[in-house]
């Protein structure tokens, strides 16, 4: 598990690797929560990309990361979700409060 | 009702042997070909029952988590996670999506998504004594998929 993050003006970009669980969770919080509170972003990316397994730790990491970010008037936008994560995502009725990506196109489960 | 292949394990409930758990149930689960939305969905699922394990069962220790496994009738493998923590007192309201009993960073989510990545779950509980979670998914046969 690694998050690269780069802030670009007001948007800070977290670019996530590796599985999301509940074991892993809180480091990546961590990193994200640590850069947000000194870059103050107006926008949160939270990129999937290089996410190969997500459960329900990983919906609670964008509520999480939407509640701090949204005390300060900022947003969460989720990038580049597999179908799979979209999927997770979709169930969770993530979509109330934050952005997303339509799922990869050149990913398919079959 | 015809059981084809099974193993057991357990191991501590501690956060870091999430990954083997649900690892170990994919890889059993593997001989029947399952797709690879098949796998993600038994993954996601037994990474929720044991999570809650680990979460809720035993707040406060580490205790043992069992899994059986089995593969039966039909290519269904049945999934049972147990635990030998505090109990649900109320099953209908844990399984209610968002329902939470410690909040924070933990969405209320586990049963529902457990319930949206099998074709079916039970919960049995009793308080003091501990829960087990039985999952069950079917994989289908490839040539059904691919006409």
């Amino acid at each position: 598990m690694s998050v690269k993050i780069s802030n670009k003006g007001e948007v800070l970009y977290c670019s996530i690797s590796g599985e999301i669980d509940h074991h892993s969770a809180g480091s990546i919080r961590k990193a994200i929560d640590d850069a947000a509170n000194s870059a103050m972003p107006n926008l949160l990316v939270l990129d999937f990309a290089g996410v190969t397994f997500m459960d329900s730790s990983g919906i609670g990491l964008v509520m999480g990361r939407y509640r701090n970010i949204s005390k300060q008037g900022g947003k969460v936008h989720i990038s580049n979700p597999s179908p799979y994560i979209h999927k997770l995502m979709h169930i969770s009725g993530i979509e109330r409060i934050a952005t997303m990506d339509p799922v990869r196109e050149e990913e398919s489960y079959r | 009702m015809q059981v084809k292949n099974k193993f057991s394990l357990s191991f501590p409930a501690l956060s870091a042997n999430e990954g083997f758990a649900r690892g170990a149930v994919a890889a059993f689960a593997a001989g029947l070909d399952p797709t690879l939305e098949e796998i993600n969905d038994i993954k996601t699922s037994v990474s929720e029952a044991v999570t809650n394990c680990i979460v809720h069962a035993y707040k406060s220790g580490v205790g043992q988590v069992y899994i059986y496994c089995e593969i039966i009738e039909d290519d269904v493998v049945k999934i049972r996670i147990k635990d030998k923590g505090c109990g649900i007192p109320d099953i209908k309201q844990a399984m209610e999506p968002l329902y939470s009993t410690i909040g924070g960073e933990r969405a209320g989510l586990g049963f529902a998504v457990m319930q949206s990545f099998s074709d079916k779950i039970r919960v049995s509980s009793k308080v003091g004594k501990g829960t087990t979670v039985t999952i069950y998914k079917k994989i289908m046969p490839r040539y059904r998929i691919n006409g």
